[in-house]
């Protein structure tokens, strides 16, 4: 008999544990020191990157402001119906003095005033008078009456409509209103004509990036195309021209534009000096689509032209020699050979400029006028100066969510294997 | 300011709708008093709109305060709103053919905030430097450097010279009784309670 008929069982390692269990306790200890060795790096993207985006994206459906301030109220109004046509019984305003008289205390009624007045316009008055007079009303009792005589919108339905329908601690709202819907007591409604904007924002961002991206296939493929195929002392002259302004401060670029394309600007003024223009008849080439159009094509170009650059440069000359030598014509060689070849970079070229040019902001905010300007500009502003944070990151998630299907659509049409940025 | 046919040109208004609202209801005809009164019915802000509109093409929008002064010496536009405190370096400081037309200016008042909580010693320290701050004698200085304020009418005998120009700053002041014939205060409650009303509004018909 020999060694190795006698062990039927599992092979073992010279320790004697079997192989398997040792060799997965040696790859976990692997597995364990790269963690290790990203760790810095995954703790930074988490608490910089992922944390502050989640969080931000929480706040599209939070509305715990309301429930937190007025614990009480929305216990009592949980017997009252929304669709009742009475407005609801004494327990509600006892239950409303009592949490309003903390809500005083702490300074926070205010705060909740403007969170409901996004709802319906007035309630943020209301709150902050009757704060000013919670503390001289009778304890004792008949709050109601008290009330309506502090304010007679107390009295009212659309108040307690509002209070009931945001008493929650999360609302599709803030996502209603991102799509041009509101959130009533009756259900879901169309927003009024009048203040109906984001559906058409988000499409004219949608047309207006697919624009840019088009002219930047156009006026960028040449370019690479040189780029690729002349002798290396021009070329790298050529690519120093490409990368200085694609190292130029985006803000620096912008001004720039502004300069040129301005009425009285060095466009029109070089046109109207040729007698091309009359003076009264200046090109209006800025505060308009137009001026986005031109600035972003001309700041997103070099995201095109680099990674079609390194695709071309990697298209062997020998495929379109060998297609002359088989007798096609310049053309034919290559728009049947070359190409083809290149497309993998136009797709790179195409997601990144898209991509970029979806979420723009400083350019469309600085020449685009009223006409101009991008979804991003509407959710800068909900986030810098109306303070509607919960809206700014409804319209956030829409506009990620918007990337995530545009790209998964590429992937299909063109395939992201087939992408290639160098 | 609305109209074209003796002023063609650009004009450049604000990018928001406080004043601009007011000021299309004022020049279409309602009485300063009754602004508020009217710009809180539906009819009343569409009507603000409307006469906007007639002039909607030839606006170019600011939303910096540089913007407006900065267009004028550029010969962008024709007219122009803006802070006057702007208006006055462009036309002494940097002696700009550009004049100040004073009707319906709007006043805005700026406040000085002490954040909540803090140490009785801090608090002090606070409430001494705003009683200095405002107090008759450095609000009038303050117009030594800008032509702004004074907020108090105390202030107003007091103001002096330019610093670096010299020149008597009293007749540039929004407050001097040449300059403030007609005044438009505007209604913190009621822009407080309607702001994301008409903000909305607003934004639906700037986009348009």
């Amino acid at each position: 008999m020999n060694e190795a008929t006698a062990h039927s069982g599992p092979m073992l390692a010279a320790d004697g544990t079997p192989l398997k269990v040792s060799l997965g306790r040696a790859l976990r200890r692997q597995k364990l020191r790269a963690l290790v060795l990203i760790a810095p790096l995954l703790i930074f993207v988490v608490v910089t990157f992922l944390a502050p985006i989640g969080d931000m994206l929480f706040r599209s459906v939070e509305n715990s402001i309301v429930p937190e301030i007025l614990p009480q109220t929305v216990k009592a109004l949980e017997n009252w119906d929304i669709n009742n046509s009475k407005v609801p019984g004494e327990d509600v305003y006892a239950a409303l003095y009592a949490d309003l008289k903390m809500a005083v205390k702490a300074k926070t009624h205010t705060k909740l005033g403007s969170r409901l007045n996004y709802e319906t316009p007035g309630i943020a008055s209301l709150f902050r008078k009757t704060g000013r007079r919670i503390k001289r009303m009778d304890e004792s009792g008949n709050f109601k009456e008290q009330f309506l005589k502090t304010n007679k919108e107390w009295g009212e339905l659309p108040v307690w409509k509002t209070i009931k329908t945001f008493s929650g601690n999360y609302t599709p709202g803030y996502f209603l209103t991102s799509v041009d819907l509101k959130l009533t007591p009756d259900g879901i409604r169309l927003l009024e004509e009048d203040k109906r904007i984001y559906l058409f924002l988000m499409g004219r961002t949608i047309l207006m990036s697919i624009i840019i991206t088009l002219a930047c296939i156009v006026l960028g493929y040449p370019v690479a195309f040189l780029l690729a195929n002349l002798p290396l002392r021009t070329s790298n002259v050529l690519m120093i021209l490409v990368l200085l302004p694609f190292w130029t401060s985006l803000l620096v670029r912008t001004s720039s534009w502004i300069v040129l394309l301005q009425q009285q600007g060095v466009i029109n003024d070089t046109l109207v000096t040729l007698g091309l223009l009359d003076d009264t008849g200046r090109l209006e080439l800025m505060h308009n689509q137009t001026g986005t159009i031109i600035a972003m094509t001309h700041i997103l170009l070099p995201f095109m032209i680099l990674p079609l650059y390194s695709v071309m440069k990697t298209i062997s000359p020998s495929y379109v020699r060998a297609a002359k030598s088989l007798g096609a014509n310049d053309w034919t060689a290559f728009w049947k050979v070359y190409f083809p070849n290149s497309v993998p970079g136009i797709g790179a070229g195409a997601v990144l400029v898209f991509i970029l040019a979806i979420g723009y902001y400083i350019t469309p905010e600085l020449v685009g006028g009223t006409s101009g300007i991008f979804i991003s500009n509407r959710i800068a502003y909900h986030i810098s100066s109306s303070l509607n944070w919960g809206l700014g990151a409804a319209l956030g998630v829409f506009l990620l969510a918007l990337i995530l299907i545009f790209y998964w659509l590429y992937d299909r049409i063109v395939g992201i294997d087939n992408v290639k940025l160098g | 300011m609305f109209d074209t046919a003796t002023f063609p040109g650009k004009r450049s208004l604000e990018k928001r709708r406080i004043n601009n609202v007011e000021w299309a209801l004022i020049c279409d005809g309602v009485s300063p008093d009754d602004v508020y009164d009217v710009l809180a019915t539906e009819e009343g802000l569409e009507r603000a709109l409307a006469k906007l509109d007639t002039i909607k093409d030839d606006i170019i929008w600011w939303s910096s305060g540089a913007e407006t002064p900065q267009r004028l010496a550029d010969g962008e536009i024709v007219i122009g709103s803006t802070y006057n405190g702007r208006l006055f370096s462009v036309i002494e400081e940097q002696k700009q053919p550009v004049k100040i037309l004073w009707d319906w200016q709007v006043f805005d008042l700026d406040g000085w905030i002490i954040p909540a909580n803090l140490s009785d010693e801090r608090k002090k320290q606070a409430l001494d430097y705003i009683y200095f701050a405002t107090d008759t004698q450095r609000l009038a200085d303050q117009a030594k450097y800008i032509a702004y304020g004074p907020a108090r009418a105390s202030s107003a005998p007091l103001v002096g010279q330019h610093a670096d120009l010299g020149i008597e700053m009293a007749p540039h002041m929004p407050t001097d009784p040449e300059n403030a014939k007609t005044t438009l205060l505007y209604n913190y409650e009621f822009w407080a309670d309607n702001r994301d009303d008409i903000d909305a509004k607003w934004q639906a018909w700037l986009t348009r």
